[in-house]
């Protein structure tokens, strides 16, 4: 049995009082909201926090209405939300995360600002001490992992980089999706396009301090697009995805596309970004469009063999699954896109 | 610290440390063993109650968090010695071979909608994990307990 280690606990009831203890307790402090996560991380000592604020009292983080979703909302009432449903790429990323009973407890603000994760680091402490620990460590009555100037990185061990894999579900679709994300300290609130929240470091995985609390994402209009998210991993639950693709497009009446965001998941330390999506504005989504947006993106995905599946495969899953993403969103015959695809676009949603 | 919470329709106070879990809580202080202990990190359901109706994993949830909130145990589907109709399915269907999983399989059913499709099934019992049976047998319980067409 393992056990977490000591830590003093907060239950305020309001942003304000959240951002006053962040401000007091700095990089000591956690934020515990579904906990689904970070409980696990604190038995194998890879989040060590000397300090934990509950935000289960904080009512203002519950909101959802006009397209803002307050990061404290579980991923099942995201999931079940009808106010959601025209943004069915975030839709479709919440339904997928873990189990039903992991996203009745976890939140969106917890996905969004989940630790990229490792196989050589996402293990227990006497695991991880067998090896000699690696570049990525737990900081000693600290929150955030810190760097390990003694460390290799075992998956790349030439690399002066930590290469664990950004592996949240919904960042991606709402990358996809152009959402921002609003920001709270005692120094005021700030908005952020979403993309703009991680780092390509396996590390320092995201670019806010701290003593920042992300309390809303706030969601564009979503009148002429279309989205989709596929995951691959090996169980249909449980498992965090080991390559995801959001896709959306906005299309003009005759099929031309008038905006595109493609974005990989699982493939880097962050949500990967293609800007090669934008080639495909004024013009239709024909094969070859998608064929090329695929290529390139796929040169885009460098996955390391610190996940599940083999390192080619999932390279090659990684073209496979944007051209069915993309043939997808224009209406193709779900059934006509093979056997993966299949796999992929099969929702099965509880009620 | 003092948490109130109302446990299978009866408010109850217990004394808790900040990140004592909701499964030890229940099993120790509380007196209520159906609800078991597998993984202890969320990746079996063997220790699912559910947090306001809703079937979570209580290895993972700190009693602290659940202030105010409303748990049911295995203890609570059948409260006056009854079998529930979910627990006389599993036992008719051969849902239950070594019972580690069953109390958390039978709670993770009872938050499925009134006549699941099969469908519903796997995907409301896709946090549960059973080694002995291979799924069949559970499905089928359920199905029969629910009411699906098959």
């Amino acid at each position: 049995m393992m056990r977490a280690s000591p830590f003093s606990y907060f239950a305020p009831i309001t942003i304000g009082e959240v951002a006053k203890i962040l401000a007091g307790e700095g990089p000591r402090a956690l934020l515990l909201a579904g906990g689904t996560d970070l409980i696990p991380n604190m038995k194998r000592r890879t989040q060590t926090p000397a300090v934990l604020v509950s935000l289960r009292r904080v009512a203002e983080l519950r909101g959802l209405a006009n397209g803002r979703i307050g990061s404290a909302m579980t991923l099942s009432s995201i999931a079940e939300s009808p106010h959601l449903s025209p943004h069915r790429a975030l839709i479709r990323a919440a339904a997928q995360v873990a189990t039903p009973h992991i996203r009745n407890a976890a939140t969106l603000g917890g996905n969004l600002c989940l630790d990229t994760r490792c196989n050589y680091y996402n293990q227990n402490y006497e695991w991880r001490q067998a090896i000699d620990f690696c570049m990525k460590r737990a900081s000693d009555g600290g929150g955030h992992p810190v760097r390990n100037e003694d460390g290799v990185c075992w998956v790349a061990p030439g690399s002066p980089r930590c290469w664990a894999v950004s592996s949240s579900d919904t960042a991606p679709a709402l990358i996809a999706l152009g959402a921002t994300v609003t920001l709270v300290s005692i120094a005021g609130r700030r908005e952020l396009p979403l993309n703009d929240l991680y780092c390509d470091d396996g590390i320092a995985y995201l670019t806010k301090p701290s003593d920042e609390l992300l309390t809303e994402v706030v969601l564009p209009d979503a009148t002429g697009w279309r989205s989709t998210y596929w995951k691959l991993r090996r169980r249909e639950a449980f498992d965090f995805p080991v390559l995801s693709v959001a896709a959306a497009v906005k299309l003009a009446s005759d099929g031309t596309v008038l905006d595109a965001r493609l974005v990989l998941g699982a493939v880097a330390s962050h949500p990967l970004l293609i800007a090669e999506a934008q080639e495909l504005v004024g013009m239709p989504l024909s094969d070859d469009a998608i064929e090329r947006l695929a290529a390139a993106a796929a040169r885009f995905a460098k996955p390391l063999d610190n996940t599940d599946f083999a390192l080619g495969w999932r390279k090659r899953v990684a073209r496979a699954y944007v051209t069915g993403a993309l043939r997808e969103l224009r209406g193709d015959d779900p059934a006509t896109l093979g056997l993966l695809a299949r796999r992929a676009t099969a929702l099965r949603p509880l009620s | 610290m003092k948490i109130t919470l109302t446990l299978n329709r009866k408010r109850r106070t217990v004394d808790v440390s900040p990140l004592e879990r909701l499964l030890d809580t229940l099993r120790g202080a509380l007196g209520l063993t159906g609800t078991k202990e597998g993984c202890g990190e969320g990746e079996c359901g063997a220790c699912t109650v559910l947090l306001d109706g809703k079937p979570v994993n209580s290895c993972l949830v700190p009693t602290a968090q659940c202030s105010g909130a409303a748990i049911t145990t295995i203890e609570g589907l059948a409260p006056r010695g009854k079998l529930h109709k979910l627990q006389r399915a599993f036992l008719e269907c051969g849902g239950a071979q070594c019972g580690i999983c069953t109390p958390g399989m039978i709670l993770a059913a009872s938050a499925l909608p009134d006549r699941p499709t099969r469908e519903q099934i796997r995907t409301g019992l896709a946090g549960n994990l059973c080694r002995c049976t291979g799924y069949e047998k559970i499905y089928d319980a359920v199905g029969v307990a629910l009411g699906t067409k098959k």
